[in-house]
């Protein structure tokens, strides 16, 4: 009986130290591949942190309101948070990588997918940035459209400008994303339409006499003759 | 694009036929049928008469009128003008009207009439607004003569106005420039101008052309380049400035075509500009009247109103624009009313010289830096009119004077900006 345990359990043993002595090269090539990864995606950091710097990216976000944001939340400048965000998804890349050549059951299919999912991923952050960029930028050409043409509430203009940009960047995220897409699509659906209405019916009862004076200006000037005229400025 | 290929196959065969010329008149249009014949009917009258032995020609470069614009100035002839009947051409004059390829642009027309000038090998050559309705047949001796001679490269007009016409010229263009380029050129963007043949082509060799400078508000960028080319300049006196069309009197457009085109030259002209400081008088050929006082009906409280909304409302642009000190006295100022309000000559010059820093560093869209000065100019056309309410044509143009030595002065404050050290 006793010979049997020590039998067995010299078995064991010995069958332990075998699937350890396999298991242990796939651990030092995770372990390299870890490490290299590091160093790549470290690189990876430092290219890309000095092309932004060189491109002046975060002067690029700021006009984008981006920074604006940055700063509130107490987050580095974009130029850095861009170039970690780089390090990070390069090295949890490797670090998948690595799993992998551990040939652990099932965690290759959650690499495939992570693989899969990047491309998504940085075109997402991509429509982000250049979304929020298309947003503060007309958002302001109408402020100062507004402005210039002595329209009434700008301030108003420009938000509404911005808003709705900015829906439309977030729809367009979250589709690319594949997060909840119908539900992103009904949601937007659902704002665009109130906003249009409430815009319609803004303009229509409380744009009363704004409407008539456009369109007066725009197809009777005639109208304005019977006012006393004023002599024109030429600024040049 | 070489200088050939601005030039369209009929406008090369047209300007073939000419042959080579001693001096040639320009005349960028864009359905302008309304004026552009009393403007060819007098500057043939007036090469005719003028310049009768050389041989001239007219150069109608247009932007694709659709109101018969180059038929009009094909059928304009001596004929119709009315002058003496004692006029003679001893040569041909020529008149040609070609399309330039691309959309309507004044920068582009100009670029085509300086192309046809250097494969005409002209001496003398003078560009004439398609507006110049109050044009006289001596503007064209006035203009191209001092250049005929080989005696200036580059004359500029002198224009009778109106002392609130040309608001942005006397408070922003002219002073400006002059404090910059340090010379005092009065209208620095000029409908009507001479340069020699020699200018022409150095103009037409700058890399303007791929900027959008080259496209509108050419014309400062030309005087710009008559300076910092060293080349000898002149003003001369015209007559009256032509009151121009309401599309003249936007605004936005206006602020583009000069202030714009001028920010933008203070960029490769960096180490000319920084380095000089005291303006040098330019000639005046044939100096007249230059300020009438006619009364006129202006409404100075939207001027007023529209400086107040535009300080408030674009508090947020103006804060990425300007220094926290400025916009602060901005602020401060918008609460005054119609009686106490004065933006003075100082924080003026010293708002467009931050806005030329804020243009250079690119805080924002420079377009829209542009567009965001023009409410603070309205404060200022405001402050304009009410000091000069009163005033006579001698004092108008003591106040001008004064504002360009405030310019001159506060000049070295934009070198600090522009090197950050502010």
């Amino acid at each position: 009986m006793r010979e049997m345990i020590v039998n067995e359990l010299s078995q064991a043993t010995q069958e332990l130290i075998r699937e350890f002595a396999r298991f242990l090269p796939r651990l030092m090539v995770m372990l390299i591949v870890v490490l290299v990864g590091w160093v790549i995606a470290y690189l990876v950091k430092w290219i890309l942190r000095s092309i932004l710097r060189l491109i002046k990216f975060d002067k690029l976000s700021e006009g984008a309101g981006a920074a604006q944001l940055l700063n509130k939340a107490a987050l580095p400048s974009s130029t850095e948070l861009v170039s970690r965000f780089a390090f990070w998804l390069a090295w949890l890349g490797f670090v998948l990588l690595g799993i992998s050549a551990l040939g652990i059951l099932g965690m290759q299919e959650y690499v495939t997918r992570f693989f899969v999912f990047l491309p998504r991923l940085i075109v997402a952050v991509f429509f982000l940035f250049f979304g929020l960029l298309a947003a503060s930028f007309f958002s302001r050409a109408a402020l100062l459209w507004a402005v210039n043409t002595d329209m009434p509430s700008p301030r108003l203009l420009s938000s509404s400008v911005r808003i709705l940009i900015t829906i439309f960047t977030a729809s367009a995220v979250f589709e690319e994303l594949g997060l909840a897409d119908s539900t992103m699509l009904l949601a937007f659906a659902i704002v665009m339409g109130a906003v249009m209405l409430g815009l319609a019916i803004a303009f229509g009862i409380g744009g009363q006499h704004l409407a008539r004076r456009f369109l007066e200006a725009r197809f009777a000037p005639e109208k304005k003759e019977g006012k006393e005229r004023e002599d024109e400025l030429s600024p040049l | 694009m070489s200088e050939e290929s601005i030039l369209t196959d009929e406008f090369l065969r047209q300007l073939i036929n000419v042959g080579e010329a001693d001096i040639l008149v320009g005349v960028p249009t864009y359905n302008n049928a309304a004026t552009i014949g009393h403007v060819v009917q007098t500057i043939r009258a007036g090469l005719l008469k003028y310049f009768p032995r050389e041989r001239a020609v007219i150069v109608n470069a247009d932007g694709g009128s659709r109101d018969q614009t180059p038929d009009l100035v094909r059928g304009a002839s001596i004929n119709d003008a009315q002058v003496s009947a004692d006029i003679h051409a001893l040569r041909t004059l020529h008149s040609i009207s070609a399309q330039y390829p691309g959309e309507p642009a004044t920068g582009t027309a100009l670029r085509t009439i300086l192309a046809s000038a250097e494969l005409l090998r002209a001496s003398a050559c003078a560009v004439v607004s398609p507006d110049s309705t109050t044009i006289e047949p001596d503007w064209i001796e006035r203009l191209l003569r001092p250049v005929y001679q080989g005696t200036y490269d580059f004359v500029t007009p002198l224009y009778r106005r109106h002392k609130f016409d040309g608001l942005l010229i006397r408070n922003l263009v002219y002073p400006m420039t002059r404090a910059f380029y340090c010379k005092r050129v009065k209208e620095p963007y000029a409908s009507e101008f001479a340069f020699s043949g020699q200018l022409g082509n150095h103009f037409l060799g700058q890399e303007i052309w791929t900027q959008e400078a080259g496209r509108t508000g050419t014309e400062i960028s030309f005087t710009i380049s008559a300076i910092t080319g060293g080349y000898r300049l002149a003003q001369t006196f015209l007559g009256t400035k032509p009151h121009l069309d309401a599309r003249s009197a936007d605004l936005i457009a206006a602020m583009r075509q000069t202030v714009g085109a001028l920010f933008w030259s203070l960029e490769p002209n960096f180490q000319l500009w920084s380095t000089h400081a005291d303006s040098q008088n330019v000639p005046t050929l044939a100096p007249g009247q230059e300020v009438t006082l006619e009364p006129l009906r202006v409404n100075r409280k939207r001027l007023l109103g529209m400086f107040h909304s535009g300080v408030a409302e674009l508090e947020p642009v103006l804060k990425q624009i300007l220094s926290p000190p400025i916009v602060s006295e901005l602020q401060r100022i918008a609460t005054l009313g119609e009686d106490e309000f004065s933006y003075g000559d100082e924080l003026w010059a010293r708002t467009v010289y931050e806005f030329a820093a804020s243009y250079h560093k690119s805080v924002i869209s420079r377009d829209h830096i542009v567009q965001a000065l023009a409410p603070l100019y309205r404060g200022r056309a405001f402050t304009f009119l009410v000091e000069n309410r009163d005033s006579s044509g001698e004092e108008i143009e003591q106040n001008v004077e004064n504002f360009c030595l405030t310019c001159e002065r506060l000049k070295p404050s934009l070198v600090e900006l522009w090197n950050g050290r502010k």
